[in-house]
Formats: C-alpha cells, structure tokens, sequence
C-alpha cells in the first residue's frame, strides 16, 4: 500500500451516519430525560418522569409480551429454517429452491400481512369456507391476538432465517459428516456434533436478523395485532404521534434498543463461532500472507473477471 | 454462484425429515400468496367465489390515481436512496477492507449497528431529529432515513465479495506502476462489481419494502406505495389490493428471475 487514503474512503459513511444515525439517537437518549411538552415536544427542563412512567404493571406486561412474541417466532423459525435450508443446500435444485424462497421474500411486506387477513380475517377465506360448509353459525375471530402475530412475524421474517442458513450449510464440507459416520457416529450424533457446529455463524445470523425484527416488531401488532397483543412498538408510536409525550417515547425506545444490544451482545459472546476468532487472529496478525487458502480460492474467480 | 463445483454437491438422497419441513416451509410461503392471487379474479367483493372477473383489475389501473401516485414516489426514493447509499456503502467498504487507519475498528463495528436495532427505533430518532433541525417532513426526508438504514447492508454486501478475493491482484495492479485512483477504477471496482451490484439490489429492495421508517419520516403528500397500502388494508379485505398484490408478486417474480439471470451472466463472463 502506498499512500493511506483509508479515511478518505470511510469519509463519507462516517459523516452520514453520524448525522442521521448517532446524532438522532443521542437526541432521543437527552429527550428521554426531558418534561413533556404541551403539544408534542419538549421543554427543556430536567425531569426523570419518563423513566418513572416505565415502572407500570402495563408496561411490564407489554414488555412481557413483546418478549415473548420475539423469543417464540424466533424459534419457529430457526426451528423450520435449519432442515429446509439443510435440504435446499443438499439438493440438485438449489438455484431454483433459493428463488423460491427469495420470492415471497421480496414480495411487499405489508402485502404479505395483508394476505393474512384475506386468509383468516373475519370475512376471510376460512371463515367463509367454514360458514358455508355449515361447521360454524358466525365467524370466528383468528386475528387480532397474540397468536396471529406470532404466525405472520414467523411468515414475514422466515426467508431471513433461511438465507443465512442456506449460505453457511451451502460451505460445509459435508465429508465431515461421512468421516464422523464412518467412525461410528449416528446420524443423529453426527448433526448434531458435527454438522450444528459448524454451522454456528449461520444460526447467530438467523437467530440475531429474525429476533431483532421481531422485538422491534410495529407493523404487525398494528395491523393484525389486537389490544391483548400491543407490542413495545406499539407504545412508542402511539406516545409519538397520539399522546404526544416525547420524553415517554425516547425512553421506550431507549429500553428496547439496550435490550435488543444486550440480548445480541449475550449471544454473540456465547455463540462466536471458533472459525471467526481465527480468522480474525489470522487478519490481526499478518494480513496478506497469512491467508493462503482464501487466496487460493479466490484466484479462479479473480483472475476469470 | 461464482463457486459452483468447488463444494460440489454430492447427488445423494437427502432425508425424509428434511425434505418434508422444505415442502411444509414452500407451502406455508406460498398458500395465502396463491389465494391472494385466486381471489384477485373473483367478481364477488367478498371472499366467497362469485365468478371469474377482471373488474378489480380495471379498477387497479384506471380508478387508482393515488395509489400510482405513491407508487411513483416509492420508485423515485429506491433508486435515489439505492444509488447513494451504494456509492457510500462500496467506498466505505472498500476503505476499511485495505487500510489500516485510527479508530478503523470503531467506526466499522459502528456502521453495522444500524442493522442491528429494530428500524422502528430509527424512524422514531429520525423523526425527532427532523422536527428539531425544522426540517418539513417529505419525500426528501423519507429519502434521507432510507438511505441511513440502507448504507449498513451495502457495506455488508460489498465486504462480503471484498473478502471473497485476492489481495495480491492489488499488489500486482501496484508493482506494474498503477496510480491508487487506477487501481481503484481498473481493479477493485471490477472485481467488486458482482457485490456493488447485489447491493444495490437490495438497497432498492429494502427501500420498496419499507413500511415502519416511512411510516415516521413521511409527510402529507408524501406516501409511498407500502403507506398507501396499509391506509387501504386498515379497513379490511379489499379487492383491489388482491389485484395489485399480484401485479407486485409477478414484478417480485420477474425481478427475481431477472436479477439472478444478471448475477449468473457477471460472474461467467
């Protein structure tokens, strides 16, 4: 490397997400300590009252909820994400397969909550085709519950639990399995002990882009979430843009940004995969020489383009 | 997709269990999308069949003015937003790929944090943040937070095809007299292409399908096509979303095919 032209290159990220990132959040964590305004707003006076307003039993019970929507569907989906993404990765047709899951995937978002309420709104497709079969006199309400949001969370966010999953399964080496089979091992033992750790990377992946979403989760309890289903989010738009009470919305905001940090940051620590800490030793350390293997990979591709 | 044939798949049958969550998975993705689809055709206004019909068609495309209207406005933002944030992205990428510099470790852990908090967070901040500069909420501000929120994935796309190659295709591009600015334009840039690109992508991506930061930043006037959409769904079933949900679900398809078309072509040629 010649001349270090590094911050000329990192400039421009740096300023922008200081100016739209880091400047606003500061602005929420000073207005969480500030007294409410009459109308919307602030009045900059010191005041605690919007961290006082957290310790209720409603909040409590919110915050509850919101955990346990999150911590739930993020199961879910890991849960049907690491078979499917095993089998698509393993499978002749994994191009098509991808695209197959890519598709709903990049399908709108609230089209895809809305195709829920034409399944099982009141006036949806199973409550009509239980009406006129005869098995019920008047609908039945699936929506609008806890329930429901935990089904369409695990619908929108699913594909982000495959794809991580899918990429990572794609890179093992599968011989690993057949010398742990080779050696005696059961099929069982050689998923879980073989195949589950090395896949590690991809289960932080999943499990941190669908819990994060789900925790931060507004459009659903919105739209298809009933008063027994109100999720954090819920509370902040509604102090935001009803209430008007500021303070009150920058200290939920802050609380659910310090437990989503917090809850990454414990599973990262728990789940940092060996492969990433030797890579990075590897980087740290000697930089060029010491990745003889990547290079030797990447020499088809480079030299090809 | 560069790496077909060097972790070759092995055709051997793979296991029952695995296969029946993959079909159970396609299943769950796709049956309200094709009910969406079935019903989108139905003369009834109801969800109960009342005959084939295209009238929620001809209402979609010569009775919604607005909701074109929100349509174009979403399209102007994703490729401004898309287009911005990728040229921020790639260069700040590219940047903390191949120097080493003061607070590198900092400012990159930094610039992934964005991804990491739930969006609504971002909408809420940005929100106070434009009603304390005094900034009038519209598209320019809508275009301002996509971009913010998007810039994170194009970096993490782009580092991830930067790491992917090899760094001694550099050192030659320098051993044979290329100046940095040459470098970058004849060597990086190329070799990146496939992962600007795929950022890109998803940037535009990201920035169709955003619902909650929009939800935040947007003014009167300013409604994207997902706003414009949950003011419609807010009062239940409605036909005429049927009918657009399909005509969005074939633009995803086509996109889809497309895209991947482009990305096989980049990487074979």
């Amino acid at each position: 490397m010649k001349k270090n032209l590094g911050p000329a290159y990192v400039a421009p990220i740096t300023v922008w997400l200081c100016v739209f990132f880091v400047i606003p959040i500061s602005i929420i964590v000073y207005y969480s300590f500030l007294t409410k305004g009459f109308n919307g707003g602030v009045v900059h006076k010191f005041s605690l009252d919007a961290f006082r307003a957290l310790y209720n039993p409603t909040i409590f019970k919110i915050t509850f909820n919101t955990f346990w929507v999150a911590c739930v569907s993020t199961a879910v989906m890991v849960a049907l994400a690491v078979p499917a993404a095993y089998y698509m990765a393993r499978s002749r047709h994994k191009n098509f397969f991808m695209l197959l899951v890519i598709i709903p995937f990049w399908t709108n978002f609230l089209i895809r909550i809305y195709a829920w309420m034409a399944v099982l709104g009141n006036n949806g497709v199973v409550n009509h085709a239980l009406l006129s079969m005869g098995l019920i006199d008047r609908h039945i309400q699936f929506l609008y519950n806890t329930n429901a949001v935990i089904l369409v969370a695990v619908y929108t966010y699913l594909p982000f639990a495959i794809l991580p999953l899918y990429s990572t399964i794609e890179k093992f080496d599968f011989s690993l399995v057949e010398a742990a089979r080779d050696l005696g091992a059961t099929k069982l033992a050689a998923t879980l002990r073989v195949l589950v750790p090395n896949i590690r990377g991809g289960i932080t992946t999943a499990v941190l882009f669908t819990f994060i979403p789900a925790f931060g989760n507004y459009a659903i309890p919105q739209i298809i979430g009933g008063s027994s289903s109100y999720m954090l989010g819920n509370v902040i738009a509604r102090e935001l843009t009803v209430t008007r009470n500021w303070p009150l919305a920058s200290s939920i905001s802050l609380v659910i940004t310090a437990l989503t940090t917090l809850g990454v940051l414990i599973f990262m620590r728990f789940n940092r995969s060996a492969s990433e800490e030797a890579r990075e030793r590897a980087q740290d350390n000697a930089p060029m020489s010491a990745m003889p293997q990547v290079s030797a990979q990447s020499t088809g591709t480079g030299a090809s383009e | 997709m560069n790496r077909i044939g060097k972790h070759a798949t092995p055709n051997r049958p793979t296991g029952k269990f695995s296969f029946g969550m993959f079909t159970f998975v396609i299943c769950f993705l796709y049956t309200p999308l094709v009910i969406l689809v079935a019903y989108s055709f139905n003369q009834s206004k109801m969800m109960s069949w009342g005959g084939f019909s295209l009238r929620w068609y001809s209402e979609l495309f010569f009775n919604s003015e607005s909701l074109w209207h929100s349509f174009g406005n979403s399209a102007i933002i994703a490729v401004t937003s898309a287009t911005i944030s990728t040229a921020i992205g790639t260069l700040g990428a590219i940047g903390f790929y191949w120097y080493r510099f003061k607070f590198k470790k900092l400012i990159r852990i930094a610039a992934f944090v964005p991804i990491l908090i739930p969006e609504i967070i971002i909408g809420v901040s940005l929100l106070i943040f434009f009603a304390g500069i005094k900034l009038n909420l519209s598209l320019f501000t809508i275009f301002l937070a996509h971009t913010t929120f998007n810039i994170p994935f194009v970096l993490m796309v782009v580092t991830a095809r930067l790491e992917e190659f090899d760094f001694t295709i550099i050192e030659a591009a320098y051993d044979l007299g290329a100046k940095e600015l040459q470098t970058l334009a004849k060597v990086i840039l190329p070799a990146a292409f496939p992962g600007i690109m795929s950022g890109f992508l998803i940037a535009v991506t990201l920035s169709l399908e955003d619902f909650v930061v929009t939800f935040f930043v947007s003014g009167r006037g300013s409604a994207t096509l997902p706003l414009h959409i949950y003011s419609m769904i807010r009062f239940g079933v409605s036909p005429v979303i049927n009918a657009l949900s399909v005509i969005v679900i074939a633009g995803t398809v086509v996109l889809a095919v497309l895209s991947r078309n482009v990305v096989k072509y980049m990487f074979q040629k």
